[in-house]
């Protein structure tokens, strides 16, 4: 099944969503990575706007910075996400977050806070950068510029995707049928022919 | 007899190296789009398809916006085969190399990624202490360079394996240790890519000869006929356990499997594997004694 949704969203919006859908994005979402997220976490900073019904993207781009301070979106694409996978139940449960947006899913131990407090991980296509950067119109805001390039980044979005329903809020995730299908096979079959 | 001053060559391989780090970032070369193309057209998974479908779209637009094809710019590695009588010392072609990546990273601008391990703080360049790093090869009777470029994403750099097995443990223990490492990776190294296996020498050079396995063009085989079988089994082997593109599921897991063999101690069976995200970048340069640069996508 097949979803759109403006973001920034609301919990009822992420739990229609099911593992295996598919979602493209509307309106707004948020760029954080592995340091912007020590500085929320470990080093308690509250990040300069909020969080609340946010799409969060896994992303450090590469910019250009114009005269007037500014910036312009040269190639933004998408970073593995299971090396932040502890911050995932903060951002859902503190900061009101509603999808976490990567690449490679997150660790199963984020499936509870998902669960738990309704947020979903949306999967994007990873190293396909040229393509996603067609679909950021605009880079609106950029804070906690002493980190670049993993600032915390709010971009304006058109038809941002596909985006592949990675692990959803009732504890279902690809990542983990995919492992243990994997596993299955190489026990039944696949080590027997070594 | 060239009469080039040194000064002008180790300008030519500057340029060179320069424009190979940012061509490699934005025109995959020809085999890698053939693989990618064939693997859309076999893939049978939905997601799988969809997520194929993806990358070849993105390949396209990368070539329509002269846009780099992802944005991790990566490392620069770099391999350079120098002829015995190529007039510039390799401690200078390392300089240049390493100019080139400079000027290449500031010049575009490329997003740098280069850092200090233990303080993390940034260079802003792509360049730092034994960044970039060269892997040489010394070429007797012959006055050229080669020089290849392959910026090394991290997300399938991460997904790097070695293990010390031991001489009772067989090549079949070589197979699973390299199916357990690609399954494992699953999602994270941006599946289809090139898996890359060293095998012999010693712990560093098995891990060295996999990062030499990551560069070769899609559909080339080892010459030593023992070590493409196990390149031919372990294709087969990999693209059966079903993690498939993204991790998400599928019939394609690799797009290739490379392996590169060294000699080893009678008592040692080292195995190594470095993955090759889709986004398999490379460039090449020929540099002649004159200081002439031909560019090769293909190499």
């Amino acid at each position: 099944m097949h979803h759109e949704i403006t973001f920034p969203t609301d919990e009822a919006a992420v739990r229609a969503l099911r593992a295996g859908d598919t979602v493209t994005i509307q309106g707004e979402i948020v760029g954080i990575r592995d340091a912007t997220q020590i500085r929320i976490f470990d080093h308690g900073q509250d990040p300069p706007f909020p969080l609340r019904g946010a799409a969060l993207l896994h992303t450090a781009p590469n910019v250009r910075k114009l005269a007037d301070g500014s910036y312009e979106p040269m190639c933004i694409g998408t970073t593995t996400s299971a090396r932040m996978s502890r911050f995932t139940e903060g951002l859902i449960r503190d900061h009101g977050a509603r999808a976490i947006m990567g690449k490679g899913g997150l660790l199963p131990e984020a499936l509870e806070p998902l669960r738990e407090h309704g947020g979903v991980y949306l999967a994007i296509v990873g190293g396909a950068a040229a393509l996603e950067t067609t679909q950021i119109e605009a880079i609106e805001q950029v804070e906690w510029e002493d980190l670049m390039p993993e600032c915390l980044w709010r971009f304006r979005v058109r038809d941002f995707g596909p985006l592949i329903v990675g692990m959803d809020s009732h504890g279902e995730s690809l990542y983990e049928n995919v492992q243990v299908e994997a596993r299955r096979r190489l026990d039944e079959s696949i080590y027997a022919r070594l | 007899m060239s009469t080039i001053a040194s000064t002008d060559l180790a300008t030519a391989v500057e340029e060179a190296a320069a424009h190979l780090y940012v061509w490699a970032l934005k025109d995959i070369p020809q085999d890698l789009r053939d693989a990618l193309r064939d693997a859309m057209g076999r893939e049978t998974h939905k997601v799988g398809k969809r997520i194929l479908e993806t990358i070849n779209t993105n390949v396209s637009v990368a070539d329509e916006q002269g846009n780099l094809v992802c944005q991790d710019t990566g490392i620069a590695v770099f391999y350079a085969r120098v002829g015995e009588r190529f007039p510039l010392h390799p401690a200078q072609i390392e300089i240049a190399l390493r100019e080139g990546t400079r000027r290449a990273t500031l010049e575009h601008p490329l997003r740098s990624n280069t850092v200090h391990t233990l303080t993390r703080k940034a260079t802003g360049d792509n360049t730092g202490h034994r960044i970039p790093h060269v892997h040489w090869e010394f070429v007797p009777d012959w006055d050229g360079l080669d020089v290849k470029c392959v910026p090394k994403g991290s997300g399938s750099e991460n997904m790097s394996f070695l293990k010390m097995l031991v001489p009772a443990d067989g090549v079949k223990a070589i197979k699973r240790f390299v199916l357990d490492s690609i399954v494992g990776a699953g999602g994270k190294p941006c599946p289809p890519g090139i898996v890359g296996v060293g095998i012999g020498g010693s712990a560093d050079l098995a891990m060295h000869l996999a990062k030499e396995a990551i560069a070769r063009p899609v559909g080339t085989q080892n010459d030593d006929p023992d070590v493409a079988a196990l390149e031919t089994d372990l294709f087969a082997l990999l693209n059966d356990t079903g993690v498939g593109p993204m991790g998400l599921g599928g019939d394609t897991t690799v797009l290739a499997v490379h392996v590169e063999q060294a000699h080893t101690h009678i008592t040692l069976n080292p195995v190594a594997v470095n993955y090759q995200c889709w986004a398999a970048r490379r460039a090449s340069a020929h540099i002649s004694a004159a200081g002439e640069i031909e560019y090769d996508r293909e190499a």
